[in-house]
């Protein structure tokens, strides 16, 4: 089994993520076992998927609509966001979305283009776990949720800004200094 | 709230311990990516971006690193670092841009996180200088002194520059994105000509309490969509007041709807003004606000306690109380013509009596404009320290400023600079030409454009002739990424490529927007007029070769003096009221020259 991260830890991964086809057409859904479902599968093959043993979940490619499963939520214990260049960074306002709009609680991972210097602004966008594309090391790749201590933004991680946080004294608002 | 809180006198603005701490924690993450990349662990496609958002690119001959200078704000112990920098890594010099940002072209990759670490030191940074983020905030170089100040856009400035620096969300987008923050009445940050322009304004609807102030409660009107490059798009107001606490929950709102939806498949499309031209402003304006619906009110929204906490941060300069204009200055004034020729371009009045503002020219004639050299740096430093309360501003029209000079001390402050070589007395005026780095530096150019600009330069020596043609702004781009700035110049430039040959495309009529405050327009010792709005150049014909551009640019020129009303009149007003054709048949006029150009253009083709 692959291993990814998760919390912060490297752990093996359950889910068997299932993909288009080049030609856009949809997998075979396999009889047992937790999927990870294209978006398109879960449109189409919703009751079927539903009906079998083993959990399910959905991923969203960057220019999917997070909206798209918002009502949907209850039934996964997965969602995904494709990143299929790490330079796409639709996949942070989707994240954020999730967690924020439509109150997402479960595992959000990040697929595709992933690799050690994302890591920072994806947890704090609300991501928890994360597949790493081939070849990277996650174990070293653990670093990177230390590359910053602290952060001026509200986020899914931070939900006050660090200029609210400083108001409470909680930070170093370096007042009268 | 107090007035005050809005309308300060900032100096600089100073790290508090986590700002401090997250500059040096950058430094720190640059360091070992760089070592990852060096020992072949991360590809040079990965590599990339990562160290474009640290100002590094790879350009022509060298790398570049472009060091953010936040909104063109300096102090002394900062610009002695940046010459350091500039002997210790680079050949002595350095290149302040059109963006408040200087640019050494010749460090060593492997140099680069010893670099950021000496600018750390000192409150210093490359951060988002490049690279599909929010780049370095820019504002008027007035800011906190100008008469027609409305809010100290220094603070507001610094306020986005925490927003915007690793804003977790937005660090990715679709493409380079660019915030302007003007302050005062006039526009002197051309709004109109960003990717968002935020121009302060008070809320037409109230009225001032002490009667005094002319309106109520402090906003910011909204522009989205402008900008140059190779679609120049004048921006399109879509919020007219914006209250100030909710600043930065609107442009989330904006960015969220950028970020999702501007175009990530052709970096030609992929600017937020094509996302706005294709959904029209209108419906962009929709958009944002159905997204804000859900950010409005939330955390994000600014306090009183947080601007002050901001403005509290930045050092006040420290004004001696003085009565008013400086007699002797005056007396000087009269005595010395030179002197006075001076003042008149390069000597900008202030809001505290008895100080002015002066700007030093880095637009000497043979000298790439706005270069400096390490030496120069210093000499600039020792000045600023010696006559300006230690601080001093970057111009996009690539100059320096000192922002606090007392006018007593302006003759004392005149001559030292002219020892040095500031003192070309050219502030507006045709020859103090903007220009990007160009065929000489910049990998992406089709045309130099250092030459070009010294040619110009050195076919209008004669300053008597640059006084009477008056206020011009001539710009110069070495390609479509204008960083030239040449479609608002009162005459653009633009390096062009034809079969590998260099060409230049000539256009005239641009405007970076209404620099001057209407009720200024006209008055004595308000150098720099401007009125008029925003507005982008037309091209007046086919393109030329080098040597024959300052032929082209005479012959405008003799157009303008032959047709203008009076001496008020500038250029840039005979092209507005005359439109471009006289310009153009005068250029293109005889049939020869006609038949010559068809023929370069045939031969190009
Ligand atoms: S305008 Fe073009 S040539 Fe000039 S600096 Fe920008 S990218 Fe380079």
């Amino acid at each position: 089994m692959a291993v990814i991260i998760k919390d912060r830890q490297v752990v093996t991964d359950p889910w068997q993520r299932l993909e288009l086809a080049p030609d856009g057409s949809l997998p075979a859904i396999p009889p047992a076992g937790d999927i990870l479902a294209p978006l398109a599968l879960w449109q189409v093959e919703r009751n079927a998927l539903l009906a079998r043993p083993g959990r399910i979940g959905v991923w969203l490619d960057s220019h999917e609509d997070p909206a798209a499963i918002a009502e949907d939520l209850r039934h996964f214990g997965i969602v995904a966001v494709n990143f299929p260049k790490f330079g796409d960074g639709r996949g942070y306002s989707t994240a954020q979305l999730l967690r924020s709009r439509y109150g997402w609680k479960g595992e959000l991972r990040a697929i595709g283009d992933i690799f050690r210097d994302q890591l920072f602004f994806l947890s704090s966008c609300g991501f928890d776990a994360y597949a790493l594309r081939e070849g990277e090391d996650p174990q070293e790749a653990l670093a990177a949720f230390g590359d910053f201590s602290e952060a001026y933004q509200a986020s899914v991680e931070r939900p006050v800004p660090l200029f609210r946080r400083r108001d409470r004294g909680v930070a170093d608002g370096g007042r009268g200094s | 709230m107090q007035a005050s809180i809005f309308a300060g006198k900032t100096a600089m603005y100073r790290y508090d311990e986590i700002d401090q701490r997250l500059v040096d924690e950058r430094v720190v993450q640059f360091r070992d990516q760089t070592r990852r990349f060096l020992a072949g662990k991360l590809s040079e496609d990965d590599f990339r971006p990562l160290r474009l958002r640290n100002g590094l690119y790879i350009q022509r001959y060298a790398p570049m690193l472009r060091v953010a200078i936040p909104y063109g704000l300096l102090a002394t112990r900062q610009l002695r670092t940046l010459a350091h920098i500039a002997r210790k890594w680079d050949r002595g010099y350095g290149h302040f841009s059109t963006r408040q940002n200087i640019q050494f072209n010749w460090p060593k990759l492997e140099d680069v996180p010893d670099i950021l670490a000496e600018l750390a030191k000192v409150q210093m940074h490359a951060i988002q200088t490049s690279g599909n983020s929010v780049r370095n905030i820019t504002t008027d170089h007035f800011a906190g002194i100008a008469r027609d100040e409305i809010v100290d856009s220094f603070v507001w400035c610094e306020l986005l520059r925490q927003w915007s620096t690793f804003h977790p969300e937005f660090s990715y987008l679709p493409r380079k994105f660019k915030i302007a923050v003007n302050g005062a009445e006039a526009d002197r940050a051309a709004t109109f000509l960003h990717d968002v322009g935020l121009h302060a304004v008070r809320d037409p609807r109230g009225t001032g309490s002490d009667g005094a102030s002319p309106g109520g409660e402090i906003g910011f009107r909204v522009i989205v969509g402008g900008g140059m490059g190779r679609t120049p798009i004048i921006g399109h107001v879509i919020n007219e007041f914006l209250p100030w606490p909710h600043l930065l929950t609107y442009l989330e709102a904006i960015f969220r709807v950028y970020n999702r939806y501007g175009r990530r498949d052709n970096i030609h499309k992929a600017r937020i003004k094509i996302l706005v031209k294709a959904r029209t402003p209108e419906k962009f304006r929709e958009e944002v606000e159905a997204e804000w619906a859900h950010l409005k009110d939330g955390p994000s929204t600014l306090t009183a306690e947080e601007v002050r906490r901001v403005e509290g941060r930045f050092t006040r300069p420290a004004y001696g109380k003085l009565a008013g204009d400086d007699a002797g200055h005056a007396a000087r004034l009269a005595a010395e013509p030179a002197f006075a020729a001076w003042a008149r371009r390069n000597v900008h009045p202030h809001k505290v009596p008895g100080y002015a503002a002066v700007t030093l020219s880095l637009k000497k004639t043979g000298v790439p404009p706005g270069d400096a050299t390490a030496d120069q740096m210093d000499a600039v430093a020792d000045l600023a320290d010696r006559y300006s309360l230690g601080e001093l501003r970057v111009s996009h029209e690539q100059n320096l400023i000192l922002a606090d000079v007392r006018q007593s001390e302006l003759h004392a402050l005149w001559q030292a600079a002219k020892a040095l070589g500031f003192a070309t007395p050219n502030i507006g005026l045709l020859t103090n030409i903007i220009c990007c780095p160009g065929g000489d530096f910049c990998s992406l150019a089709n045309a130099k454009s250092i030459p070009v600009a010294q040619a110009i330069q050195e076919r209008f020596d004669d300053l008597d002739y640059v006084y009477d043609i008056g206020e011009l702004d001539l710009n110069i781009s070495g390609c479509m990424n204008s960083c030239g700035h040449h479609h608002v110049g009162h005459i653009g430039i633009l390096g062009v490529d034809k079969n590998g040959e260099e060409w230049y495309q000539i256009s005239i009529g641009g405007n970076q927007g209404r620099t001057t405050p209407s009720p200024l327009l006209g008055k004595e010792g308000v150098p720099q007029s401007g009125g008029g709005g925003a507005a982008l150049g037309k091209v007046i014909g086919p393109s030329f070769a080098r040597e024959q551009i300052p032929d082209v640019i005479e012959q405008l020129i003799r157009v303008y003096l032959g047709r203008r009303e009076s001496e008020e009149e500038r250029f840039i007003d005979v092209v507005w009221r005359l439109g471009i054709d006289p310009f153009k048949e005068h250029v293109y006029g005889s049939h020869h020259q006609r038949q010559a150009s068809r023929n370069r253009s045939l031969a190009a083709a």
